[in-house]
């Protein structure tokens, strides 16, 4: 039983580890987390009729001006990072929630300071978009945008070991594809969806003077004798930080609170604030997960030549990951003990190359071998990666954790993308992942429009929850199954692995399952 | 489909050598009646008789003579021919508990969605309107009779119908408004504590009108349809939902829904009440509304969820446009 289960894990994780990535730039880095906490009460947490709670109350009732009737949103949505944009999207995008109207929150205005010209020098978060998930941003219309700017298409991924004892090698041909991905750097990601929901707010969302938005659509219940173009709103809210939530008593709208003691009012308010989710924490939402005790060391490096490959070898301490971003730039997610990472983000930047060329290629154990048993593999075997030549960006380190919510929905309050799973990075599947949940979301408020149901209505919620909890569990499962099993160096477990990697490489029908899973093309690894 | 068409106008023939008993249940009901009043109807679990299911009666055995003789008696007696007084004190005693979802009226929350679909679609169809917009009956004047809450009508009225919620229960009809007011859009509903019968006698007319699950509750089934075709606009609508009164509506109806799952209180629905499809066609038929469609819903106990289906032998709803005689 144990073998088999460690067999599987090996057999699927091979599937999947080619990319690491960072998602959740702007939340990460800035968003709503730094906010002083003043109040921690919210609806949803049964037991916030305490003295703080009153005292909140009180404040808000003498210093806002509650209920007016430009503060009454549809949806809002916390935190506009990728995946909050996406969600944005997708709902105008579908004709049944086009008309609602919504205001997506992201208090850190600094954030924005990043979305510079596009000949900087490239970003080092970028994001592996995998092939069902292209089909969200070109159904938004915001593909156009992606294909005018520095991307990569990739067609074959790598993946291998520093035993030498296997490996496994995907090219889009097996499944009958050009394509397996593409990598875009979370930026011009951002930014495409943002130009695609309405270009000219873009303006002035870069310089920062404003704080929460708002849309407004033809046919918005609201605005429909006045407004026969589809408008757009503009709502500065001064140094609007969520300090707390509060569910109504009728329960059909969410008090939200900022700061300056101004609140909005929201029938629906969905958290995609990211990994540290302060609406999570708001709404009282339970989650599960631990640290990894390992870093991930990002960069930017520069090669003699193109590449057009995903390319991942796993170390004894973690996994290395070099990913195509165009112009012959790949993207390095290193996956190290956190002394580790301190030495090397210290160490000279020829140091630096060096290593990476010794984790990549030089170091360790030997090539694998291409034959199996005599078998002669053509087109798929091992390949050599291409060789680093300079490093062009600073190199960051940040630790890894695991964190999954226990519920995605509660009454009137929904989470997506990382504020409800942060995986391990070690695939490349979280921002997959949070299209993935945006998507699914939009589809649920739509249908649960259709049928006429209250918006935030936890019963149209679940569905949403019931759709993505299990397929995004599997993932994290078997992310973190993966991480251990490499955390181990063994030799049996060596050859379990190798013997997992032979069978992803060699056995057909295997390789096409782990790809459409890999690619989001399938529900469930093998089964599916 | 074929069959079922076929079993409908064996039904309708009026040739047919055994004509089907509406009656059979009455009765049986009057004697209920003055049992239920004799011990209170609330206290429903302490009473011994309601800790097991009551037997079905059994079909086609009693003496038509006596239930000819006292429906009309009982029917006489009331106000309004399709109040039913203890039915009324039942649900009353739980009205407070209309939205939580988690409650007594948990079976009418999970099936409501699937509801809707079929009204909406049924609706969508007959007055040409679009499916895809978001609010679909936008314009028509529909009355949802026996309202309870109001978890039909804030769906109703979301999709742009102006809606009438009527309920006999005053608490109901006070809950469905507070419920209602949190949103502008649901406050435009115009709840009233009134009977079907009380409508048509104000001459109130409307392009739809809707009775889900109730009609197992009146103590006339065929004046009540004959009430709600007098609200029905020429060329308008009528849905019926009920439960079908099958062998297999009685074990998942009342002993599972009652009293194995406690979905429901104990005592909720009264099996020979319910009326078959072919006697609902039949009725609404009299009173000159002829069905068009029908379809089933169907629990599926794995994933918790409704759906609209061909099986008629559970819960059923009927859509039917008025004839113009």
């Amino acid at each position: 039983m144990v073998l088999d289960a460690l067999t599987f894990q090996a057999v699927d994780g091979s599937s999947l580890p080619w990319l690491l990535i960072r998602r959740r730039v702007l939340s990460n880095v800035s968003g709503l987390r730094i906010v002083p906490i003043r109040c921690l009460t919210s609806g949803a947490n049964a037991g916030g009729a305490n003295s703080t709670h009153d005292s909140q109350i009180n404040h808000d009732q003498n210093k806002s001006t509650p209920n007016n009737e430009l503060d009454q949103y549809d949806i809002a949505i916390v935190g506009g990072g990728m995946v909050g944009m996406a969600f944005a999207c997708a709902l105008r995008s579908i004709p049944l929630t086009k008309h609602l109207n919504y205001a997506i929150w992201q208090s850190n205005v600094r954030t924005m300071g990043r979305f510079g010209d596009d000949d900087d020098a490239p970003s080092f978060f970028v994001s592996a978009i995998i092939i069902n998930c292209l089909s969200l941003l070109v159904d938004v219309g915001a593909w156009e945008y992606v294909l005018q700017h520095r991307h990569s298409f990739f067609d074959k991924m790598q993946v291998w070991d520093y035993t030498g004892l296997g490996y496994t090698k995907y090219c889009a041909r097996d499944v009958g594809r050009d394509i397996l991905g593409c990598v875009v750097e979370n930026k011009v990601i951002h930014k495409a969806l943002f130009s695609s929901l309405e270009m000219k707010l873009w303006s002035t969302f870069s310089k920062g003077t404003w704080q929460a938005m708002r849309l407004l659509d033809e046919g918005s219940a609201s605005l429909r004798k006045q407004s026969k173009i589809h408008s757009v709103q503009l709502k500065t809210i001064h140094p609007s930080r969520l300090t707390s939530m509060d569910l109504q008593s009728k329960k059909s709208t969410v008090k939200l609170d900022l700061t300056d003691g101004n609140a909005i009012y929201a029938k629906l308010v969905v958290g995609a604030d990211g990994a540290r989710s302060r609406v999570r924490d708001l709404a009282g939402f339970k989650t599960t997960g631990w640290s990894y005790k390992q870093n991930a060391v990002i960069c930017t490096v520069e090669h003699a030549v193109e590449n057009y490959c995903a390319w991942q070898r796993f170390l004894p301490n973690g996994p290395i990951a070099l990913l195509p971003i165009g112009d012959k730039f790949s993207n390095i997610v290193w996956t190290m003990s956190p002394n580790e990472s301190t030495e090397r983000t210290s160490m000279s930047e020829n140091d630096f190359v060096k290593a990476v060329n010794h984790a990549l290629n030089d170091g360790y154990g030997p090539h694998p071998s291409s034959s199996f048993l005599g078998y002669n593999p053509g087109d798929s075997s091992w390949e050599v990666p291409p060789r680093v030549v300079k490093l062009v960006s600073d190199r960051m380190a940040f630790p890894l954790s695991l964190l999954h919510a226990k519920d995605y929905a509660l009454d009137h309050v929904v989470l997506i993308g990382d504020a409800a799973h942060s995986v391990h990075p070690l695939a490349g599947q979280g921002v997959n992942l949070g299209f993935g949940d945006a998507l699914a979301l939009a589809k649920v408020i739509a249908d649960g429009v259709g049928l006429g149901a209250e918006l935030g209505e936890l019963s149209v919620l679940k569905k949403y929850e019931a759709e993505r909890k299990p397929a995004n569990t599997m993932m994290a499962a078997i992310l973190d199954g993966f991480q251990k099993a490499y955390s181990v160096d063994l030799g049996p477990l060596n050859v379990l692995r190798a013997a997992g990697f032979h069978m992803a490489q060699h056995i057909s029908p295997l390789k096409k399952s782990i790809i459409s899973y890999a690619t989001g093309e399938q529900k469930w690894p093998l089964f599916g | 489909m074929a069959s079922k068409s076929w079993k409908l106008r064996r039904l309708l023939n009026p040739n047919r050598t055994n004509p089907l008993n509406f009656s059979i249940s009455r009765p049986s009901r009057s004697l209920r009646t003055k049992r239920s009043f004799a011990s209170a109807p609330q206290s429903a679990p302490s009473d011994p008789s309601r800790v097991l299911p009551p037997p079905p009666p059994q079909l086609l055995n009693r003496p038509s003579q006596e239930a000819a003789s006292s429906g009309p008696g009982v029917a006489r007696g009331r106000i309004s021919s399709s109040l039913n007084e203890s039915e009324l004190k039942k649900f009353s005693a739980i009205a407070e508990t209309w939205w939580d979802s988690e409650g007594p009226y948990k079976p009418l929350h999970s099936m409501n969605p699937t509801r809707v679909a079929f009204i909406r679609s049924a609706l969508c169809r007959h007055f040409g309107k679009d499916l895809s917009s978001a609010r679909p009956l936008e314009g028509l004047k529909i009355v949802d009779v026996g309202c309870g809450g109001g978890i039909l009508s804030e769906p109703l009225a979301r999709m742009g119908a102006i809606v009438t919620g009527v309920d006999a229960i005053d608490k109901n009809i006070k809950i469905a408004r507070l419920h209602a007011e949190s949103d502008p859009v649901t406050s435009s509903i115009e709840y009233c504590c009134t009977t079907a019968e009380k409508l048509v006698e104000d001459q109130r007319a409307f392009d739809v009108v809707i009775a889900l699950e109730i009609i197992e509750h009146v103590a006339d089934p065929a004046e009540f349809c004959k009430s709600l075709a007098d609200l029905t606009d020429a060329n308008g609508a009528t849905l019926i939902s009920t439960i079908n009164r099958s062998m297999r509506s009685y074990a998942t109806a009342i002993v599972a829904a009652e009293y194995i799952l406690n979905w429901l209180p104990k005592g909720t629905h009264e099996w020979s009440r319910f009326l078959t499809p072919e006697e609902l066609v039949l009725i609404l038929n009299r009173a000159s509304i002829s069905v068009q469609e029908m379809a089933g819903f169907v629990y599926n106990p794995l994933t918790g969820r409704w759906t609209l289906s061909d099986d008629l032998s559970v819960n059923f709803i009927a859509f039917g446009t008025k004839s113009s005689r």
